[in-house]
């Protein structure tokens, strides 16, 4: 099996691609973003939005393409009510991004996927079918798009999955795309060969799939058409265009008329080349989000585990809150254990998910900050960040409030457990006599009598000391 | 009369071509398919013109889109026996003190030059094409119409410079429009290609013109130069294609006309398009589209584009040796009323004259009934020369 994809990504921009109406997530009813430019009444002109560049070359540099520094505009003509100028502004002959490369792990190994390009276009709008009537939807009309266009390079449904995922947690943390329902729509390339062999085998395209269920589907279904039509003879396989019923499960094919048009295209002579320079390019490339692979990466050299590195890929609320604790001064592995140990359960006690996290990074750097200077003990530091999860309390006030200091001078503690050893004069003479459990005990009681506040280290050393002693 | 309609009309009125569109004024580009269409923003050199004090006292028939010869084609207008276009009749008549319009291929030179009237049609992204109901981006520009080369400098001092709702509109805030610069000492050529495609009393005229701009000390010299014929070929493909593309939109859906008859979109479409534009505009859709198809492309638009660059250079080394060059507007000094069905034709081959500075975007004045061009900012060099001419007639 062998299949190409090209997938179109709504870009998470303020404004639409070539005008100021708000983007598609603006709108509440129907025509609520629309002027005359993105409805196509003559007299308005297209102006670049800066911001869909930016995000292009971010993505671009996410999946290691070659960015062009200078990319042009072209029109592709065709006629559908939904399009309101009868062209769509895309990007022919000199896109912004080629030449790039993903590598997908997968249950069968890692398998690179080519990046032919990328390139910027606008949406169309959407028809709405009441009964025998037809209406028009202008809000998507030039919401910014960009797609992403792969080499054949997948061998699986599978692989195609996990790369849709990839791009989706990719974006998604990058500020490129929300990728929510619909705003990811991909076509697929797919043709089959027997094993062993390097000629292609007659390509069919599935076209227009917004949900990643779908695509599995579609993709088993039109590998199986194709291989039986090979093996058994059932049918004649021609190179067409098909679409993905999702009642029944099958592929049909188009009609030719909507798949055999010249579309004509040619430049947009409104639109001048954009210059991406040095100074612009490296704008972008400090503004770009750390991308998965490489935050991944930096994960793993601090020591957190795959398990953990994966709940925070997954959870980018999670992983952004870990980044800012990290710049705030702490060790990520420790303050990965805060997030994913601590936070959780606290979260999960309240019948929360760890999605759901609420945190000021501030607050929990404070908190994991007051453990490790010993300003607080361990089981302190929880107490504090389970009421600041669960009341919004201020972690120092709390400290204070709930005498929660572990700097306790040495003489209250000595008289602490001066006390203690007069209390349990029974366990100091067990000790003596060779129990060594007893310790634990004068331990947990030492504890009990400073309201569990107190350093445990400082406590172990103090009560080693004495115990020598006596 | 109250001073505040006193100050605006010293001012003076402007008529606007029904290319450019007014506020809440119908515009309907002289076709029918845009029938009922009111716009609901004024293009940008309507607005500065209100801006400075100026009355737009209404809108003027075009050709549809501006396609043809001398605005002879309007679904609007009264047709006429001898042909010259609404403006710059307004123009020489007096009526106002100058007008705006749209030029696509030549005609509001060729209004200007059968009236006797100036038309200056500036640099490429000078005055931004903002609000103006656009065939064909690449190479259309907005210009002024007036009685003579001081009108045309008071209202493109008003309309020319950056405007940020067109992307294709250059940096600069202004340009220099001077009509009295030095002229004694600067080279004009006279393009006998051009000559030769032009009848014998619009020959005599052009000589006659250079012969008057020697007597102020201009050198005035006789040149062959081939490559007016090719820019005219490139210039009616770039055009017609990039036409095709942008009345495209005109389907009946959104705006404008809509046939009364139709049983699906498809029908919408082809009845809508039958009924609402002209024999002309059909045949620059159908030129345009077999231009730009798969099979045409390469042997037609994309050498085209080529050919505009190769234009260019050669263009510019003329311009090495000659300050302007001087040629004929129309082939001969009046044109009668003719079948719509020999328009594409007679277009293409009176657009040899102008279709020069729409390709390649460079300044062309109509004065005196000839044409100057030259490279693109020197405005002030044209005007100052027919500005001359101008003086000596007076």
């Amino acid at each position: 099996m062998v299949i190409g994809l090209e997938t179109h990504v709504e870009l998470s921009t303020r404004s639409k691609i070539f005008c100021s109406c708000g983007g598609h997530s603006a709108a509440k009813e129907p025509n609520d973003c629309v002027c005359p430019a993105c409805s196509g009444m003559p007299g308005m002109l297209p102006v670049m939005n800066k911001r869909v560049v930016e995000l292009a070359v971010t993505a671009g540099l996410m999946l290691n393409c070659d960015i062009n520094r200078y990319t042009t505009f072209d029109k592709k003509n065709y006629y559908y009510p939904d399009l309101p100028c009868a062209y769509q502004i895309t990007q022919l002959n000199h896109p912004i991004c080629t030449n790039g490369c993903v590598t997908l792990k997968t249950a069968s190994g890692e398998r690179d996927i080519h990046i032919k390009q990328i390139h910027m276009e606008e949406d169309a709008g959407k028809l709405v079918h009441i009964g025998r009537a037809s209406y028009i939807d202008f809000n998507r009309t030039s919401v910014p798009l960009i797609e992403i266009v792969t080499q054949p390079d997948f061998r699986s449904a599978e692989e195609v999955l996990v790369y849709l995922n990839k791009l989706k947690s990719m974006f998604r943390s990058g500020g490129i795309s929300e990728c929510e329902e619909g705003a990811m729509r991909c076509d697929v390339n797919i043709s089959v060969r027997p094993e062993g062999s390097t000629e292609y085998g007659v390509r069919t395209e599935i076209k227009n799939m917004a949900s990643f269920e779908a695509i599995e589907r579609a993709i088993r279904y039109e590998a199986q058409r194709h291989i039986d039509a090979i093996e058994f003879e059932t049918e004649k396989l021609v190179q067409e265009t098909r679409r993905f019923d999702d009642v029944s499960g099958k592929t049909f094919a188009m009609r030719n008329k909507e798949t055999e048009a010249d579309y004509r295209y040619f430049p947009d002579a409104n639109l001048m080349p954009v210059i991406i320079d040095d100074a612009w390019l490296e704008e972008i490339k400090a503004a770009k989000p750390v991308a998965v692979d490489e935050k991944a990466d930096f994960y793993r050299e601090a020591g957190i585990s795959e398990k953990e590195i994966e709940m925070l890929i997954h959870n980018h609320k999670v992983s952004e809150t870990l980044d800012k604790v990290v710049s705030l001064g702490c060790d990520a592995k420790n303050a990965a254990g805060w997030l994913l140990t601590d936070c959780a359960g606290i979260l999960r006690k309240n019948g929360k998910l760890l999605g759901d996290l609420e945190i000021c990074p501030e607050d929990l750097a404070a908190i994991i900050k007051m453990v490790d200077n010993g300003q607080v003990n361990r089981m302190s530091g929880r107490k504090i960040l389970t009421a600041v999860i669960e009341t919004g309390a201020d972690p120092v006030a709390y400290c204070k409030e709930n005498a929660l200091d572990a700097r306790v001078d040495i003489s209250t503690i000595e008289s602490v457990m001066d006390n203690v050893f007069k209390e349990n004069a029974k366990a100091v003479e067990d000790y003596k006599n060779g129990k060594v459990k007893a310790k634990q005990a004068l331990f947990g009681a030492c504890m009990k009598a400073l309201k569990n506040t107190a350093d445990t280290a400082v406590i172990r050393e103090l009560l080693e000391d004495k115990l020598n002693r006596c | 009369m109250n001073a505040y309609t006193i100050q605006l009309s010293d001012k003076g009125t402007i008529a606007v071509d029904d290319t450019i569109l007014v506020k809440g004024v119908q515009a309907g580009a002289g076709s029918r398919i845009l029938e009922g269409f009111k716009p609901l923003f004024s293009a940008e050199a309507v607005t500065r013109l209100e801006n400075k004090g100026y009355i737009i006292s209404g809108k003027t028939h075009v050709g549809e889109f501006g396609l043809d010869l001398a605005g002879e084609f309007s679904y609007y207008g009264e047709k006429e026996e001898e042909l010259g276009g609404a403006a710059a009749r307004l123009v020489s008549e007096g009526t106002v003190k100058a007008a705006i319009g749209v030029d696509l291929n030549g005609s509001p030179r060729r209004c200007a030059a059968l009236s006797g009237i100036d038309f200056l049609k500036p640099t490429y992204g000078t005055v931004s094409r903002y609000g103006i109901i656009s065939c064909a981006a690449s190479g259309e520009q907005m210009g002024v119409y007036a009685g003579n080369v001081e009108g045309i400098k008071e209202i493109m001092d008003v309309i020319a410079g950056h405007d940020e709702k067109d992307g294709t509109s250059l940096k600069e805030e202004s340009y220099d429009y001077s009509t009295g610069i030095a002229v004694a000492g600067k080279k004009v050529c006279i393009v006998r290609e051009l000559l030769e495609n032009a009848e014998e009393d619009v020959r005599r005229h052009v000589e006659a013109y250079g012969e008057q701009l020697r007597k102020n000390g201009v050198v005035v010299e006789e040149v062959s130069c081939d490559i007016f014929d090719t820019a005219n070929t490139a210039w009616q493909i770039l055009m017609t294609a990039e036409t095709c593309n942008n009345v495209s939109r005109y389907d009946g859906v959104k705006f404008g006309y809509r046939a009364a008859e139709y049983r699906n979109i498809d029908e919408l479409y082809v009845n809508t398009r039958t009924e609402g534009f002209n024999f002309l505009t059909k045949a620059v859709i159908l030129y345009g589209s077999d231009v730009l198809s798969k099979n045409r492309y390469d042997a037609c638009y994309g050498k085209s584009l080529k050919v505009r660059r190769v234009v260019a250079e050669k263009f510019e080394e003329l311009m090495k040796g000659y300050d302007a060059v001087l040629t004929p507007v129309c082939s001969k000094t009046a044109y009668r009323a003719y079948d719509i069905r020999e328009a594409f034709e007679k277009v293409f081959r009176e657009s040899v004259f102008t279709s020069m500075a729409n390709l390649i975007g460079i300044p062309a004045l109509v004065s005196g009934k000839v044409q100057l061009m030259g490279k693109q900012f020197s405005e002030s060099v044209l005007l100052s020369l027919a500005g001359i001419a101008e003086r000596v007639g007076e």
